[in-house]
């Protein structure tokens, strides 16, 4: 088991990403849920970094710190394309949930043609 | 409400989960700390994230240049950006701070580039200063002569990938393996792939922040206001 100095990192770690992964699960709104990936990520690279720290030898190990730093670009980069793909669907289809959430969410007024309709019109 | 009960108990098991792999984890793992340093005075450079990002783990790093080249084409292709405000006169506090500001921001970037062969720092850190500096300018309604010229921007994104790509072509030549430097010349090649990455992490990062395409035609861009909006 890992020492009391780190331990704390490495569970805040994993509450981090259970918490961003119920958020992903639960929240429609399509910038909740880019926002959910993101808090999933901090939990990862905070993990990472715990474990860096947890090796022995002069300094922490450099190959997680060198991950996560590649991480933090990817995922700054990803959000960007996240959030322009969501502004796309708010301007085809007027709503900034995808067609299937609302239809799980609640069954029982799914009009599967109604939304077929709606997701045909911009290409008018 | 059932299903955010059962999504609840999912997360928790997930949870229940990570921390059971977190604590039974070695207390001390080797780690990579070792390798790492024992090839040091032979990757070119004396800080080891440096020496991992770009000579051990050279090839991470380049596909990582491919991703946001990716991400930065994806957004361009999706939107129009919205143009920096031009109410220069409403902001004089900015304005201000950005004189100051700027000019310390760029050089602090080049800073971090330098450094980063010796102690944290790097292209990175340098390019999301220069991200940063970028966003601060386009707040402040600057740079959008820049921003029309859009032959320069995509050189300078695109600046990064192909000199990556040009460096991994040239070693793959002299020594035969891929991203591996010829000896005693390592130093160099990462300071030439840094130096392009720098201008184009720090471009992609500050036009990202645009949102889309600064210039050109709005030809396959949807609108952002639809009709068809009940």
């Amino acid at each position: 088991m890992p020492d009391a100095d780190h331990r704390i990192y490495l569970l805040a770690g994993a509450a981090l990403f259970a918490i961003g992964f119920y958020s992903l699960l639960v929240q429609a709104h399509l910038l909740r849920r880019i926002m959910a990936l993101n808090v999933m990520g901090s939990g990862v690279f905070l993990f990472y970094i715990a474990l860096a720290a947890q090796t022995p030898g002069p300094i922490p190990d450099p190959v997680p710190h060198a991950m996560v730093l590649t991480g933090i670009l990817v995922s700054v980069c990803a959000t960007g394309l996240a959030l322009a793909l969501a502004d796309r669907v708010q301007a085809s289809t007027g709503r900034v949930e995808l067609e299937e959430d609302e239809d799980a969410a609640d069954p029982s007024d799914a009009t599967p043609v109604a939304s077929d309709e709606r997701k045909e019109k911009p290409s008018a | 409400m059932t299903r955010r009960v059962l999504l609840g108990i999912l997360s928790l098991a997930l949870l229940a989960a990570l921390s059971w792999a977190a604590l039974s984890l070695p207390a001390k793992p080797t780690g990579l700390t070792e390798a790492s340093l024992a090839q040091l005075p032979e990757s070119g450079v004396t800080n080891p994230v440096t020496a991992v990002l770009l000579n051990y783990r050279g090839y991470d790093t380049l596909l990582e240049v491919g991703v946001l080249l990716l991400a930065i084409v994806g957004v361009w292709s999706l939107r129009r950006g919205e143009r920096p405000a031009n109410d220069l006169h409403d902001r004089p506090l900015l304005l201000s701070l950005l004189r100051v500001v700027l000019p310390v921001l760029m050089l602090a970037a080049g800073y971090l580039l330098w450094i980063g062969a010796f102690a944290p720092g790097g292209a990175f850190q340098g390019g999301a200063l220069l991200g940063g500096a970028l966003v601060l300018a386009m707040l402040g309604g600057r740079g959008r002569r820049v921003l029309n010229h859009e032959r320069l921007l995509r050189t300078g994104l695109v600046l990064g990938a192909l000199v990556f790509a040009a460096v991994c072509a040239v070693t793959m030549l002299l020594t035969g393996g891929l991203l591996q430097y010829p000896p005693g010349s390592g130093g160099t090649w990462i300071m030439v792939i840094e130096s392009a990455a720098l201008i184009s992490i720090g471009l992609t990062l500050g036009l990202l922040y645009l949102g889309g395409r600064p210039t050109g035609e709005t030809g396959n861009v949807p609108s952002q206001n639809p009709s068809h909006n009940a």
